[in-house]
């Protein structure tokens, strides 16, 4: 279980980014969180794995207080959260085999690394994910030579190598065409069922967002308006949820503060 | 704004002020001109050095190959040095750029390795040769150490700029996996500089080859060495032979390492 409570993050002294906000994910459910650019979304998601650093609050995953974490705790416990990325974020020189056991890399020692001598268990697992998704042929091809859906799962698999107990997912199909991306939301949807994970996304597609997931995380400038069933995110709710601007908002909040 | 449209128009001055353009002007002449009077040029020992200048090409031609052995000798030591010191060089350079990286490194260690290459490339190779040379005695180990340096601040600094530059999604994905800080380096930063890398370790062995000749003048061992011995012993021609075949190997070795470099790109 995901529970974030009164989470605040600011940048530098200006308004914050994220405005107490509170969020519980249980079960293996797959949420989606929806909101115009600079809603926040990319923050909350980082501020789980803590690739951004929350002013304040508390994140907590199965137990364990995330915020307060540092070094060595703080990488055994980012282990255990896998994230997908919008650009994929592979290493392009390398090949697909090493790109999925560097989502490894947080269990094996840096010389085992270095030496390329991954666990017989790991290779094994990673062969399993690569066939599950379709990749198993390109164990020996550069990542660079992948198409964009050929691309992501790869970056699917890394994170689900990791033995993640939560999965994040920041705008995974922004870089694809639909009818790939579509192709990975079904994905990710169905590797949550099958895993028994908890998957947060980050979606721009409002359309895939009511299709591929079970509940719908609507934010605006910091703060979540909206929360419930794909079925009743209506017209209205979705106006609440993009209409204005980031700046709009923003002169909104100061008009109250004064 | 009416009217009719202008068809003139006129850069606008590289200086925007006009006191400060004119005074930068005439202040540049002004200075020229100043030094061009004051400066002691002994117009009479000119004219002296080059009747000395003709001696000594009269004494070059042609030329001599007939202590090849020396010369030859001369130029594997160079070789030698220029090999060592760029593997040293470039070992060491290695982590002195990822501690010069700014995205890479935290600031009191940053600064350390910018530190360390500045200082690198403060002194031109001859004047560390010299350095050396008194520290640790003449021959190629002086030589060795100087380019050791001379490579340090070059190739420190350029791989440093390269890990500035890296994709650094890369390096984010691998923490996000709680990767620790070495396994990061080596998955996420070694393989996006690796090609500039090798790249600069050729380049660095060519220039190196090139520096050997002139430190081995102050006595850091090498062609160098030999070349100074001859113009010590007034034997201008063998000094012609040691230039030309100097010239030669350098020309072969900018053509093989720009080739290497070319195809790896």
């Amino acid at each position: 279980m995901l529970k974030i409570t009164d989470l605040v993050k600011r940048y530098g002294g200006g308004d914050p980014v994220l405005k107490n906000l509170d969020l519980t994910i249980e079960g293996e459910s797959v949420v989606s969180i929806i909101g115009s650019s600079g809603a926040g979304k990319s923050t909350l998601l980082r501020c789980i794995n803590r690739l951004v650093e929350p002013s304040s609050g508390s994140i907590e995953l199965n137990g364990t207080e995330l915020t307060r974490l540092r070094g060595r705790s703080l990488r055994a416990a980012r282990r255990k959260i896998g994230m997908v990325f919008q650009g994929f974020n592979l290493v392009d020189r390398l090949t697909v085999m090493e790109n999925v056991q560097s989502g490894r890399l947080g269990y094996i020692s840096t010389w085992a690394a270095v030496m390329r001598r991954y666990p017989k268990e790991d290779i094994r697992r990673a062969y399993e994910l690569m066939e599950r998704v379709g990749i198993a042929h390109y164990a020996n091809t550069r990542a660079d030579q992948l198409s964009g859906g050929e691309r992501q799962r790869v970056g699917v698999v890394r994170a689900l190598m990791q033995n993640p107990e939560i999965l994040l997912a920041d705008e995974p199909t922004a870089s694809l065409d639909p009818k790939t991306s579509e192709q990975i939301m079904g994905l990710l949807r169905d590797l949550a069922g099958e895993l028994k994970l908890p998957v947060l996304i980050n979606i721009h597609n409002v359309t895939e967002a009511k299709e591929y997931t079970d509940r719908i995380v609507g934010m605006r400038y910091g703060r979540i308006i909206f929360d419930d069933r794909p079925a009743s995110l209506d017209k209205e709710a979705m106006d609440r949820i993009y209409s204005g601007s980031p700046h709009a908002d923003r002169s909104e909040d100061l008009r109250q503060a004064s | 704004m009416s009217g009719e449209t202008r068809d003139t128009w006129q850069k606008p001055p590289f200086i925007a002020n006009p006191v400060l353009r004119w005074s930068v002007y005439v202040g540049a002449i002004l200075y020229f001109a100043w030094v061009g009077a004051t400066l002691p040029i002994d117009w009479g020992r000119v004219a002296e050095g080059v009747g000395r200048a003709g001696r000594i090409f009269g004494g070059a031609f042609p030329p001599s190959f007939e202590r090849s052995g020396l010369l030859i000798d001369g130029f594997l030591e160079s070789l030698k040095i220029a090999i060592l010191a760029t593997t040293g060089g470039v070992l060491l350079s290695i982590p002195i750029a990822f501690m010069a990286a700014r995205n890479v490194a935290p600031l009191p260690i940053y600064y350390l390795g910018r530190f360390v290459i500045i200082v690198a490339r403060s002194f031109h190779p001859v004047i560390v040769a010299i350095i050396f040379v008194k520290a640790v005695g003449f021959g190629p180990f002086a030589g060795v150490l100087t380019l050791v340096v001379y490579s340090i601040g070059f190739v420190a600094k350029m791989l440093a700029e390269r890990i500035e530059e890296i994709d650094f999604g890369q390096v984010e994905a691998m923490r996000a996996a709680g990767a620790p800080f070495l396994s990061t380096m080596v998955y996420a930063i070694f393989p996006q500089i690796m090609p500039r890398q090798i790249g600069l370790t050729i380049y660095q062995l060519d220039s190196n080859l090139r520096a050997s000749a002139v430190v081995g003048i102050v006595g850091a061992g090498g062609i160098g060495a030999t070349l100074a011995n001859a113009f010590g012993r007034y034997d201008y021609d063998f000094a012609l032979a040691i230039t030309m075949v100097i010239v030669g190997v350098i020309l072969i070795s900018e053509g093989i390492s720009g080739q290497i470099r070319k195809r790896i790109g």
